[in-house]
């Protein structure tokens, strides 16, 4: 099946709407759905947009204060009370200050907790570097148990946020705080632990997790004026990886790009390396920060200075395949 | 639950105690001196306090107990053999590979643990997650939430968030422990890192505070039935224990607070707990 992508892609009708908007709706349809789900905050409801749930479920809305290890150990208290409790702060913060809360409370112990990584990645933009949480999926995707979704636009974020509320498992949902272009449309598919390809081709695989696959399908779009191929294939859901999908693109094409706002140490160019060198390897180029820090800029100037454009993309790519030769199976 | 009398808890705390001794003994690791101290509370929790039943470990009726201190489980375990949740034999396996029985409690190997502990500082919030579900969501009022912490613990900052957090909700079905025994691994606590006055410290959390003797088993259940009565806040007992308790080359020495006893050391130190240390002269069950 061909993956519906929104015809106003790359138009100036394209829309524009920031993942932790999806979140906040799909967070509300999840506690209209199921009676269980919770909400706790870390004194920033608005920001991560859970007020759309408590202004509908008061009594089912804790606010925990500025304290991120409780916010996560409280509410493994209550998913042992039965609760399917969503935790909302920025990812700088939770993940970023709990994360041995996460790993013994949540994980080990092995309850149903959502942790809502809100402003993670370069669209945090002017707050500069200590908000701009560029560890975190390496963070969660170390730990067993936990699954791993960087929704790719606020239609996916609602989605996503539907489904971890009802996956019974640990989770960690990665959203950004600005507006990002939305490609995908409501009946564009999404299932926990799928990629989807939106574009076939032969020449290159261009992978994008979260926001970053907006910026793989512009990268396809220039590189197809040049002349090059690539197939593109988006992966919300970093862990569990959809291998199948991954090795099936990525035996056609040869060789492969990954990009994620993200450190690429430990994040999802890692993972997808780690999957093609226990399995099929084959040159493999990972985009994202490269072990340095943000910096205060709009999104936009901060990703020119990092590469990350999809312009720039298609660049490097161009350049990268001229050099690299792909993988050939027999 | 058959709630046991004084005298017969007290008889309990010498079992779980001489279970300590002989289980650490074997595993040869752990710690036994907080363990020891805690042995007349756990007594009280699992043979009076707590509304269990050791057949249906997940009782939906049931009142909650975390373990904080992830490192004294030598107690809990103990404690729940002798309350029937598994057979005393698999005591011995504490700490071997394949045990149900793991050097710190994890809940999905033994039915009977409401939570996996051991990094210090995360049990009061899950306590408090816990008796907020109750009070709030679930609308439960006779269900209540123990929960126990070592002195030492309190070191961590995770502690006082949570002890804001149950002030400010005035979690009346919220009954922690404190393990006041004095020890932490680098030493005295006042010397390591103050925590009194601990008393006036909770108070201005909003907290009910109650000072006990933590080996007077009556002090003990007393305590808890006061906190339940308390309607319009959280309680924490601080009770005043002797770490080694019932071990007299244990008591009182923190460098027993990590250490397991050799053989030698545990046959001195079952003896003394057979004979009470001398009180009685008849031995009850063989060791």
């Amino acid at each position: 099946m061909t993956y519906p992508l929104d015809p106003a892609l790359f138009s100036d009708a394209m829309k524009l709407d920031p993942t932790r908007a999806g979140f906040g709706r799909g967070l509300k349809a999840a506690g209209e759905a199921n009676e269980a789900v919770v909400a706790l905050c870390a004194d920033l409801t608005e920001s991560t947009q859970m007020h759309l749930f408590r202004d509908a479920f008061p009594k089912r809305f804790v606010e925990i204060g500025i304290a991120e290890q409780n916010l996560v150990t409280v509410a493994s208290g209550m998913a042992r009370a039965g609760k399917i409790p969503f935790t909302s702060s920025y990812a700088a913060f939770s993940p970023g200050r709990n994360w041995e809360q996460i790993r013994t409370t949540v994980t080990l112990n092995n309850q149903p907790v959502k942790i809502i990584g809100s402003h993670a990645g370069i669209y945090t933009g002017k707050d500069g570097a200590t908000h701009q949480m560029l560890e975190d999926i390496a963070l969660m995707r170390v730990l067993p148990n936990m699954v791993v979704v960087a929704p790719g636009d606020a239609i996916e974020a609602e989605k996503a946020t539907k489904a971890i509320a009802e996956n019974g498992k640990p989770s960690y949902l990665r959203l950004a705080r600005e507006k990002t272009p939305v490609f995908s449309l409501e009946e564009s598919p999404f299932e926990l632990g799928k990629a989807y390809v939106l574009k076939e081709g032969t020449d290159v695989l261009l992978m994008g997790t979260g926001t970053m696959t907006y910026q793989m399908l512009l990268a396809a779009k220039i590189l197809a004026e040049h002349g090059v191929d690539a197939e593109v294939v988006h992966v919300p859901t970093i862990k569990p990886l959809d291998e199948e999908t991954i090795l099936a693109s990525a035996k056609k094409t040869g060789r492969v790009v990954t990009a994620e706002e993200a450190q690429i140490a430990g994040g999802f160019g890692s993972a997808v390396a780690e999957l093609l060198t226990d399995t099929f390897p084959m040159p493999v180029k990972r985009l994202g920060v490269q072990d340095r820090f943000g910096e205060s800029g709009d999104p936009k100037e901060i990703f020119e200075a990092l590469g990350l454009t999809g312009e720039q993309i298609a660049e490097q790519v161009k350049t990268w395949i001229e050099t690299t030769p792909r993988y050939h199976q027999e | 639950m058959v709630q046991l009398t004084i005298p017969q808890i007290e008889e309990k705390a010498n079992a779980i105690r001489k279970d300590i001794i002989s289980m650490l003994e074997h595993a040869g690791s752990g710690h036994s001196a907080g363990p020891l101290g805690m042995a007349d509370i756990f007594a009280a929790l699992y043979f009076n306090i707590l509304n269990i039943n050791p057949k249906e470990p997940e009782w939906a009726e049931r009142d909650v107990f975390f373990l904080s201190n992830g490192h004294a489980v030598p107690v809990q375990y103990a404690a729940m053999a002798e309350a029937g949740f598994f057979e005393v034999e698999e005591l011995q396996t504490l700490r071997q590979f394949g045990s149900r029985l793991q050097g710190h409690p994890e809940r999905e190997k033994l039915p009977g643990l409401e939570n996996t502990s051991g990094p210090l500082g995360s049990g009061l919030s899950q306590a408090a997650g816990y008796a907020y579900t109750l009070q709030y969501i679930d609308d439960v009022k006779h269900r209540f939430v123990y929960v126990m912490m070592g002195d030492g613990e309190l070191n961590e900052g995770n502690i006082w968030e949570a002890a804001m957090f149950a002030g400010k909700n005035k979690l009346s079905q919220l009954v922690a422990f404190i393990d006041r025994n004095n020890i932490q691994i680098d030493g005295n606590t006042e010397d390591v890192m103050p925590l009194e006055d601990l008393k006036g410290k909770w108070e201005a959390f909003g907290w009910h505070v109650i000072e006990i003797d933590g080996h007077n088993i009556e002090s003990v259940i007393d305590a808890t039935s006061q906190a339940r009565a308390i309607t319009n806040r959280p309680t924490v007992i601080i009770a005043h224990t002797i770490p080694g308790k019932g071990v007299d080359f244990m008591e009182y020495d923190y460098k027993w607070h990590g250490m397991p006893p050799n053989a030698e050391q545990a046959k001195t130190a079952l003896e003394k707990l057979r004979t009470l240390d001398g009180k009685i002269t008849h031995e009850g069950a063989g060791v």
